[in-house]
């Protein structure tokens, strides 16, 4: 791709993201084994909206999900949370930070040799000094909202994809989180089983008033859950809209990724 | 030369970058132990799993170690030294040495396969992850609890390994070779002092330390899938064994020192 073909690139810069109350992604770049994954990327997320990102595989959408709660930590740049700079934080602040964070991962990542009970409590036990009836009566009350009902006892291992899912989706809001975190919420499941984890987000949204950044390639999905839809190319956003027009967008990196093409400035390869 | 330099580079650094990670996993987990107590539940697990988990190993181990050390000693002894002090051989043998080392050998390839497997999965599937998510320090939650068990438990464990292994000392001496009781009680009693029973003891508390240190710091730093956890198990298992007969060395040259003094 010569120069010319490069997108214009959006403006996430904030002057003064001390005063701002979201996330702020500025500046940041991260590589593995000499390979940039992200690359001075800006990106800003407002409070109460849902982002998707999209991209294609390996062009550092998890990565750069991970950044935000510092799973993965920058080579340069800062991460901003309501003001907050990310990377400043001592190791008992920045777990405060995360408890206002929930986070599905790709594969649930549960813990295997706990119950689903187990696994929706241990956050709670650990952090929020609440009775164990209480913290049963919470965790039952969050896997209710997810639709899993009587599995409280059952290990991951008995539990189809979509269930591990939302079984997860349950451990990520139990602590009550102003931040949701998905990363390919619909990853490896049937569509109907997507579709109903879709409704799920959508619920969620609904029902705890939570800001929701979603990584996915699964642009129904996206579709379906989004206020806007940014695209990481490169390491970078090279595009962030509402949903409205991105279907109408006339850029051309996403309309090759709506249309699924193979052929494309996104190239196939 | 080029290739050569490079690798014995990248070698140099990556064991300075480990030893100083390592460094900084093991005075994370020293920090942690305050929370001991509050962790008792996980350290109570982690403590059955290290001894009872162990036993059946440690007691056959243990019953060989007496029984070649008896045969030997007595193959050794038979035209110069009287038969009285096989008891003495035999159990300075096994306390001093034999004990810690051999059940540290054991029962860490064990225990380090265990562990590296363990957090090494919950590494590569991301559970590691999720309990930071969740405001859970795998240090404290995960690493603490096994540390604390290892090197509280090998110990214990040694005193029995050593308790079988004379035993077992006893018994063949007396059964097949030729040595009576009351000769072999005697020379246990006449020479037997409480301070290399207590440097054994000691020597197993620092090999508890260094088993549990990498089997966990393996499993922490696992990278990939399946092949990357069984990269972290044998590594694990090879640092501990490499590990325990060096720190051996040192162990002992300081230890003698102070019983000499």
């Amino acid at each position: 791709m010569n120069k010319d073909s490069e997108p214009t690139l959006p403006s996430f810069y904030l002057a003064d993201p001390l005063g701002y109350d979201g996330i702020a992604l500025q500046g940041v770049t991260k590589s593995f084994q000499g390979r940039a994954v992200l690359d001075d990327l800006y990106f800003t997320i407002e409070k109460g909206e849902t982002v998707v990102v999209i991209g294609r595989s390996g062009e550092g959408k998890s990565v750069m999900l991970k950044h935000i709660v510092r799973l993965l930590e920058p080579e340069s740049g800062q991460i901003w949370v309501d003001g907050i700079e990310v990377n400043s934080l001592g190791k008992t602040e920045l777990f405060e930070l995360r408890k206002r964070f929930g986070m599905l991962f790709q594969m649930a990542a549960l813990f295997d040799s706990m119950t689903i009970c187990e696994n929706v409590s241990l956050g709670l036990i650990e952090n929020s000094g609440l009775s164990e009836s209480e913290i049963r009566d919470r965790a039952c009350a969050c896997l209710r909202m997810v639709g899993l009902v009587d599995v409280e006892e059952m290990f991951p291992v008995e539990l189809s994809g979509g269930m591990k899912k939302r079984a997860g989706l349950a451990r990520a809001i139990a602590m009550q989180p102003n931040y949701i975190l998905y990363d390919e919420p619909t990853t490896g499941l049937d569509p109907i089983t997507a579709d109903a984890i879709n409704d799920l987000i959508l619920k969620l949204q609904a029902e705890l008033q939570v800001t929701s950044i979603v990584v996915t390639h699964d642009m129904a999905s996206a579709f379906k859950i989004a206020d806007r839809i940014a695209m990481l190319h490169k390491g970078r956003i090279i595009y962030a809209d509402r949903v409205d027009n991105v279907r109408q967008s006339d850029n051309e990196y996403v309309r090759q990724f709506i249309a699924g093409s193979a052929q494309g400035p996104l190239g196939a390869f | 030369m080029t290739s050569l330099s490079l690798i014995v580079g990248r070698t140099v650094i990556d064991a300075v970058s480990n030893a100083g990670r390592g460094s900084i996993l093991l005075w994370e987990m020293i920090l942690q132990t305050p929370a001991a107590w509050k962790m008792r539940r996980e350290i109570l697990e982690q403590m059955h799993i290290v001894a009872l988990g162990s036993l059946p190993l440690i007691i056959t181990t243990s019953i060989f170690v007496g029984a070649v050390t008896a045969v030997q000693a007595v193959y050794q002894m038979q035209a110069y030294v009287p038969m009285k002090f096989l008891g003495t051989v035999i159990s300075k043998s096994v306390f001093i040495e034999l004990g810690p080392v051999l059940t540290a050998l054991v029962v860490g390839g064990r225990l380090c396969a265990n562990y590296a497997a363990e957090l090494g999965t919950m590494k590569v599937t991301e559970q590691l992850d999720a309990m930071e998510m969740i405001a859970i320090d795998p240090v404290r939650y995960l690493a603490m609890p096994r540390f604390v068990a290892t090197v509280l438990m090998l110990p214990v464990i040694t005193i029995f390994a050593d308790a079988i292994a004379i035993l077992s000392g006893f018994l063949i001496s007396v059964m097949t070779l030729d040595v009576t009781s009351s000769s072999f009680g005697e020379g246990l009693r006449m020479y037997f002092k409480t301070s290399e029973l207590a440097s054994g003891l000691i020597k197993a508390f620092f090999f508890g330390g260094i088993i549990s240190m990498s089997g966990i710091f393996y499993g922490f730093n696992t990278q990939g899938g399946a092949e990357g956890v069984g990269r972290a198990t044998m590594g694990a298992v090879v640092s501990s064994c490499l590990s325990i007969l060096v720190a051996d060395y040192f162990l002992a040259a300081v230890l003698f020192q102070i019983i000499f003094d």
